[in-house]
């Protein structure tokens, strides 16, 4: 059995699964947010089960529309706040002490290799980066998991991506999983798991690797996983409590394997209006933009915010052009502050807010102007995601984004890499 | 379960945020949510869907956030069922959570014509074109989904469950 088939058989307590099976699984770990959570709540009352499965694995967070921006979106998180203490929720984020929760997730150790984590949110599958499996269901869906511990899986196919070769910076993980989506397509995946592997991923950072696998969802897939290695054991002992990280075997089937050459990878960009039309920066260099963002669950990590600060440490931001950084939780935040990083984008002229989804979805901040133009390093640029249905929105790494913010028009990073 | 209705098309890869804009997430009444069904791709779809539809779409259907406010919306602006070459897994998973039939029909897309008359039965797994006088044998919806959405979605269905035991 491959990774994924094994997570699934020991949750739903069998010797051995195989695609395609349908399973009831228990599930390790719950999650909701303040648009998806809600809804939750209500059709949990629905249901008339009085009291949530197991307090202890759910976890409530704030993060899309924060703080409050209308009296709509406070009454939101008062539902939030007042289900987690009739509930006995002790893992409840207020704002101001977590962040985004595809963040907050694995930082405060509730990912652990081997689990099966169920988010009510697409990119849930980021948590696949520490080998654990993880994927996004709707509210009535989770719902039904705080009502019962259980959620029935198809079990999937897994595509197999090896990485070979070494990415140079200021290429990253997010120019990889970019080529990747371009090659496969929006729908490459679609109710299949994607495993990264090889030689690129063992040396990629916990934060590469959930940018790998938080965008799995954008080829389709149910989730994105990564076998846990001495890194991921390493950074969830230092958060959590013992755990037993599972490894396929070595016959492990596989529906298809891709082997990618990373070596010769250029930063890449997905054009509007599908995150698989992605091209080389080389290509559409030049093109003027109006807005830059750094953050969302996709790039809003220390790593991504020191590729911003070695680009904007010589340069500034340029006059037409406003940058937005967000750092992806409160804790990136704080550490970013101790390494100097936020002095050195505040002075370049960045605009810089609190931990939270920000302009990614087109909530309550930065959103764009009809015929305005978007570099941001989250991961979806479908028409109106960002405001206006006439703005345009292009993803690319921190690094590009950071580049194209000083040049005013989408520009290689390697440029000022060296500067 | 038969559903009828006149067929309204949309194309390929019709997102989430093209269903329901994120900007509308703040609301969980269906009848606010209906307001705003697709507007991302049209404006004027909850007038059109009034009577009572079935929406024919192209491959991944759905894709994008796992915002169940999307079914939700179409449901209530009458969407009686939708029939798609694909679906993504999360919107074809919430769809029958809240009772909102979805069929996978490979290529119907390009031959059901805009207003054509249609039946869809799900137990047989059969689409009829009405007006076309054709018919497509699909895979019926599994037993176990059909049961949740005669329930008339997840939550009724766990009701009666728990209360039988």
């Amino acid at each position: 059995m491959n990774l994924v088939e094994k997570i699934l058989a020991k949750a739903s307590g069998k010797k051995e699964v195989s695609p395609g099976e349908i399973v009831d699984a228990n599930i390790d770990r719950a999650m909701i947010h303040d648009l998806t959570g809600p809804l939750t709540i209500e059709m949990f009352k629905k249901i008339g089960v009085e009291k949530v499965w197991d307090p202890e694995k759910i976890v409530m967070i704030l993060d899309h529309q924060v703080p409050a921006d209308t009296v709509k979106s406070a009454e939101l998180h008062f539902t939030m706040r007042t289900f987690a203490k009739e509930q006995g929720i002790r893992n409840f984020y207020e704002i101001g002490r977590g962040g985004i929760c595809h963040q907050v997730m694995p930082e405060k150790g509730y990912v652990l290799p081997g689990e099966v984590i169920v988010g009510a949110d697409s990119h849930t599958c980021t948590y696949g980066a520490l080998g654990a499996f993880a994927t996004g269901i709707g509210s009535t869906e989770m719902a039904a998991v705080f009502a019962t511990g259980k959620l029935w899986f198809k079990v999937p196919q897994t595509l197999n991506f090896v990485a070979k070769g070494m990415l140079k910076q200021p290429t990253s993980a997010k120019d990889l999983i970019l080529h990747i989506i371009g090659q496969v397509g929006v729908d490459g995946a679609t109710y299949k798991a994607a495993e990264f592997s090889g030689p690129a991923i063992s040396k990629m950072s916990i934060d590469g690797r959930l940018t790998m696998c938080n965008m799995a969802v954008e080829m389709g897939a149910k989730t994105g996983i990564i076998e846990p290695d001495a890194q991921t054991i390493q950074y969830v002992s230092a958060r959590s409590k013992k755990f037993t990280p599972l490894k396929s075997d070595p016959d492990a089937e596989y529906e298809k394997t891709f082997e990618i050459d990373v070596n010769k990878l250029e930063p890449q960009v997905a054009c509007p209006p599908s995150v698989d039309n992605v091209k080389p920066v080389s290509e559409i260099e030049g093109l003027e933009i109006n807005q830059g963002f750094i953050g969302s669950c996709t790039n809003g990590r220390l790593e991504d915010l020191r590729a911003a600060s070695r680009i904007l440490k010589k340069n500034k931001v340029h006059p037409n052009v406003r940058l937005i950084v967000i750092p992806a939780s409160q804790e990136i935040y704080q550490e970013a502050l101790r390494e100097g990083i936020i002095e050195i984008l505040a002075k370049a002229g960045a605009y810089i807010s609190n931990a939270s989804c920000g302009p990614c979805l087109g909530g309550h901040l930065g959103v764009l102007a009809p015929f305005e133009t978007c570099i941001s390093t989250s991961n979806r640029n479908f028409i109106g995601r960002m405001g206006s249905p006439k703005a345009s929105v292009y993803l690319a790494s921190p690094a590009t984004v950071a580049a194209s913010a000083v040049a005013g028009k989408i520009t290689d990073p390697k440029t000022m890499w060296r500067s | 379960m038969i559903i009828t209705g006149n067929a309204v098309k949309v194309g390929d890869h019709i997102n989430t945020d093209l269903i329901l804009p994120g900007k509308y997430l703040v609301f969980i009444e269906p009848e606010e949510l209906a307001k705003h069904a697709l507007e991302g791709l049209d404006p004027k779809f909850p007038e059109k869907a009034k009577g009572g539809v079935i929406l024919i779409a192209g491959k991944n259907f759905g894709c994008g956030s796992s915002r169940e406010q999307a079914p939700i919306a179409l449901k209530h602006a009458n969407v009686k069922c939708i029939v798609a070459d694909s679906f993504a897994r999360i919107f074809y998973r919430n769809a029958i959570n809240i009772g909102l039939p979805v069929v996978e029909c490979k290529e119907i897309a390009d031959k059901v014509n805009e207003g054509d008359q249609l039946a869809v039965d799900l137990a047989g797994g059969v689409i009829k074109d009405l007006t076309l006088n054709q018919s497509w044998q699909v895979k019926p919806v599994p037993k176990f989904l059909l049961e949740i959405l005669t329930a008339g979605g997840l939550v009724e269905y766990l009701k009666k469950r728990i209360k039988s035991k």
